[in-house]
């Protein structure tokens, strides 16, 4: 078993993410997160999917979605060859006494307190899922409250980009 | 492959060799006020359309209107289900997209059988439902079904249309994704109020597919190595499939298999594309497949697969198929690659294309390598075929052999008639005992397995071919699952000839009882046969439709019985052909068992060990 992040530009069309969530369910892939947002182009949208596989499926799972008449592209982000992060945001108990401990623990990280109330702040961070993973560590201790997490987004390193021709193939035929 | 505009007007162009020639479609520019629904059967029109199944219903009804004034002909049918198998046979005999329409709701959910069939069988067809108005969409309105999402795992594609503007060019691009790359259903659900709508048609349309490409002209340097290994195999076998009924590729198929001098076997779907009296054709490979063709297959240090997807059904266990066989795989869908069977030498692309580029390749290996000796290989492939030829056993009952029937049928009826199976023990015998010498004429669902297909499918079959006898070869439980489509041959005057091999049971089901489950027959007896009450009476079932109904049940009726039925042209034709129950299809590998222990008979395995010095 091994994980992979997949990048998968598709066109923005209604229904396109069930058509790729659905096939990696279909076909017993287990996601392990998923976001999707806009890129540079407003007929494509991209899909970071991180995903658990053995080799020899993971290669079954891409041509599957090739096949996928609204995906245009897919394109695997290995991690030392690529910038991978997630946004936190998690709310910790910070009354008083604690307060001190926990904006310690925020700047050490690099993160930043978006909501403050008496008894407890919001914090923000991105990272690396390491680095979110020892920053929830860390506050653990303080109590957490919630916590919501986005999905890994992926880009590759260097000048190169991955949209190129899928937005000259776009461009062409729209 | 270059990412081109896609070329427009989409008008996919029947292959060589397609049965009828698309009509021309005018070239002029078109831009017209009208409905959505005049835009639908406008664009249906510019497609060359001239045969479509379907039954009306509330939120298609705007299209029905503008349909009755086209040279469109709508065959009305009794179920939707047989809509959709009706445009796979009239797609499979004439390689063009066959057309089905249902209304929204429990309309589009009866296309969902006809539609996962023709995706696993790669059958173009393009399914047109109406959806409620686009305000309802999502209230749970009346005969709402979100028939988009139901669809989306068993369609190659599926588009909603909402506005009216976007209809040409969801339609234009069913049918190019439709009958393009791997062929595969394409459904569009339109919703009503888009059909009432006003709008400006435009034709022709410019596709805008960016992420869809297929790959037809294979890589020259794979085909090369594909041609080195087949020249220089010794024990080599040609693994026909049903992608080669698809390419029309049947020409090329046979030149490569004469260059080549190699055994071939053609699957299930691809009975025919080489004739089966071809001397270096063994028949069929797989679960019913015949013992020369299996062992052929494992026995193998070369299998060169054309068109063929290595299902379980034609590998057996997968850990134990072929192990010494090196793997050339031909594929016009990459994902086929390397599903199931590892592969030395894959090549994608178009079969006829590859086929084209493959036969003079391998000419060319021959003058460098010579031609192989195949002698060795030959010898033991016809001592397979020798020692275990496709036969059966007379019933111990007294009553009829289905094989002997179906073998009639063929021998009297001959190769240039269509033959469409529905599933089960029936399917397997046309499959076995029909000699199968032509393209595209025969059917049956081979991916899926749907009962029921066959009345349906012959139904479109010969919409589409008209001229030619159509045969459906089909059992006493399929038949009753589809068989209200008789009334739309009756009516449109489409003579298609049922046989049905009326074993009074799931006939397939029951042979698995009697050799897995101990003879315990747990639901399988439908009491439609010999010495039972003859629920429902088969002759009386057609008589009532307006169908000729015969029966036959001794040995000495059954050539004079099908020569009747041959003979009638101006209705269809059902023949009850009461059979012993009793009766197995065989050779069998049975289901996850490897290929290594086929039973040529109940109790009867080949001895391979002798072979082994090869």
């Amino acid at each position: 078993m091994s994980r992979h992040t997949l990048s998968v530009l598709v066109e923005n069309k209604p229904g396109v993410l069930t058509r790729v969530a659905g096939l990696f369910a279909r076909r017993a892939f287990n996601i392990h997160s998923l976001a999707v947002g806009p890129t540079e182009h407003t007929e494509i949208s991209r899909i970071t999917v991180v995903v658990d596989v053995e080799d020899r499926p993971l290669e079954q799972v891409t041509k599957q979605l090739n096949k996928l008449v609204n995906v245009i592209k897919i394109v695997e982000l290995e991690a030392d060859s690529s910038v991978q992060r997630e946004l936190l945001l998690v709310k910790v108990r910070a009354d008083g006494a604690q307060r001190t401990g926990v904006l310690e623990i925020v700047d050490l990280f690099r993160a930043h307190v978006v909501d403050v109330v008496p008894d407890a702040v919001v914090i923000e961070a991105t990272g690396s899922p390491g680095k979110l993973d020892a920053l929830l560590t860390a506050l653990a201790p303080f109590g957490i409250r919630e916590i919501v997490q986005s999905g890994t987004v992926a880009i590759g390193r260097g000048a190169r980009s991955i949209t190129d021709r899928a937005l000259e193939r776009v461009g062409r035929t729209a | 492959m270059a990412s081109g505009p896609t070329p427009a007007p989409p008008r996919p162009a029947p292959r060589a060799g397609a049965a009828a020639p698309t009509p021309p479609a005018s070239t002029a520019t078109v831009h017209q006020t009208m409905t959505g629904a005049q835009s639908i059967v406008r664009s249906l029109e510019e497609l060359g359309v001239q045969h479509v199944f379907g039954i009306p219903g509330g939120t298609i009804l705007p299209t029905y209107d503008p349909l009755m004034d086209s040279k469109i002909r709508h065959y009305l049918v009794r179920h939707e289900q047989g809509a959709g198998h009706a445009a796979e046979g009239y797609a499979h005999v004439t390689g063009r997209v066959g057309v089905c329409i249902a209304t929204s709701g429990p309309g589009a959910t009866n296309l969902v059988t006809a539609l996962a069939d023709a995706n696993l069988d790669s059958v173009p067809v393009v399914a047109i439902t109406g959806q409620v108005g686009s305000s309802l969409i999502g209230t749970d309105a009346f005969q709402e079904a979100d028939i988009v999402g139901v669809t989306m795992p068993i369609t190659k594609h599926s588009i909603l249309v909402k506005d009216a503007a976007e209809i040409p060019n969801a339609i234009a691009s069913a049918f190019h994704i439709a009958a393009t790359g791997r062929p595969g259903p394409v459904l569009v659900d339109i919703a009503k109020s888009a059909q009432v709508a006003e709008t400006v048609f435009e034709w022709p349309q410019q596709l805008v597919l960016p992420g869809y490409h297929p790959v037809t002209k294979p890589h020259a340097k794979q085909v090369r190595e594909a041609a080195r290994l087949l020249a220089t195999a010794r024990r080599p076998v040609l693994l026909i499939g049903g992608g080669a009924q698809r390419s029309a590729a049947s020409t090329q198929v046979r030149q490569l298999v004469e260059l080549s001098g190699a055994p071939a076997t053609t699957t299930l779907p691809a009975r025919g594309a080489l004739p089966d009296t071809h001397p270096q054709n063994l028949g069929m490979p797989g679960m019913h497949g015949t013992v020369a063709a299996v062992a052929a297959l494992q026995k193998a240090d070369l299998i060169v697969a054309l068109g063929a997807r290595f299902d379980d059904r034609v590998t057996g266990q997968l850990s134990s198929f072929a192990p010494n066989a090196q793997v050339v795989h031909a594929d016009i869908d990459p994902a086929e690659i390397g599903k199931n069977k590892a592969v030395d030498v894959p090549i994608v692309g178009d079969l006829r294309e590859v086929l084209t580029d493959l036969v003079p390749e391998l000419e060319r290996a021959h003058a460098q390598y010579g031609k192989p000796d195949l002698e060795g290989w030959w010898r033991q492939v016809d001592s397979w075929r020798d020692t275990f030829p496709l036969g059966w056993d007379e019933p111990s009952d007294g009553l009829l052999a289905p094989q002997h029937i179906v073998r009639r049928i063929g021998e009297i009826t001959g190769p240039e008639a269509v033959y469409v199976a529905g599933v089960g023990q029936h399917q397997m015998w046309a499959a076995q005992f029909i000699d199968h010498e032509r393209p595209r004429a025969w059917m049956s669902s081979a991916g899926l397995g749907t009962m029921g297909f066959a009345v349906p499918a012959a139904m479109g079959a010969q919409v589409g071919a008209p001229d030619r006898t159509v045969w459906a070869i089909d059992g006493d439980g399929c038949f009753q699952m589809t068989n209200q489509e008789l009334a739309t041959c009756v009516i449109n005057e489409i003579p298609i000839k049922v046989a049905i091999i009326n074993n009074s049971s799931l006939g397939m089901v029951r042979q698995w009882q009697t050799l897995f489950y101990d003879e315990r027959y747990s639901n399988t007896d439908l009491h439609t046969g010999h010495d039972t009450i003859r629920v429902p009476d088969f002759v009386k079932l057609a008589e009532a439709y307006g169908a000729v109904g015969l029966r036959c049940d001794s040995k000495a009726d059954v050539d004079a019985t099908i020569k009747r039925a041959n003979e009638i042209d101006d209705r269809p034709v059902v023949v009850d052909f009461t059979v012993s129950r009793d009766a197995m299809v065989w050779p069998m590998v049975a289901a996850g068992v490897s290929n290594d222990d086929i039973m040529y008979a109940r109790g009867l395995t080949p001895a391979w060990d002798r072979e082994d010095e090869l």
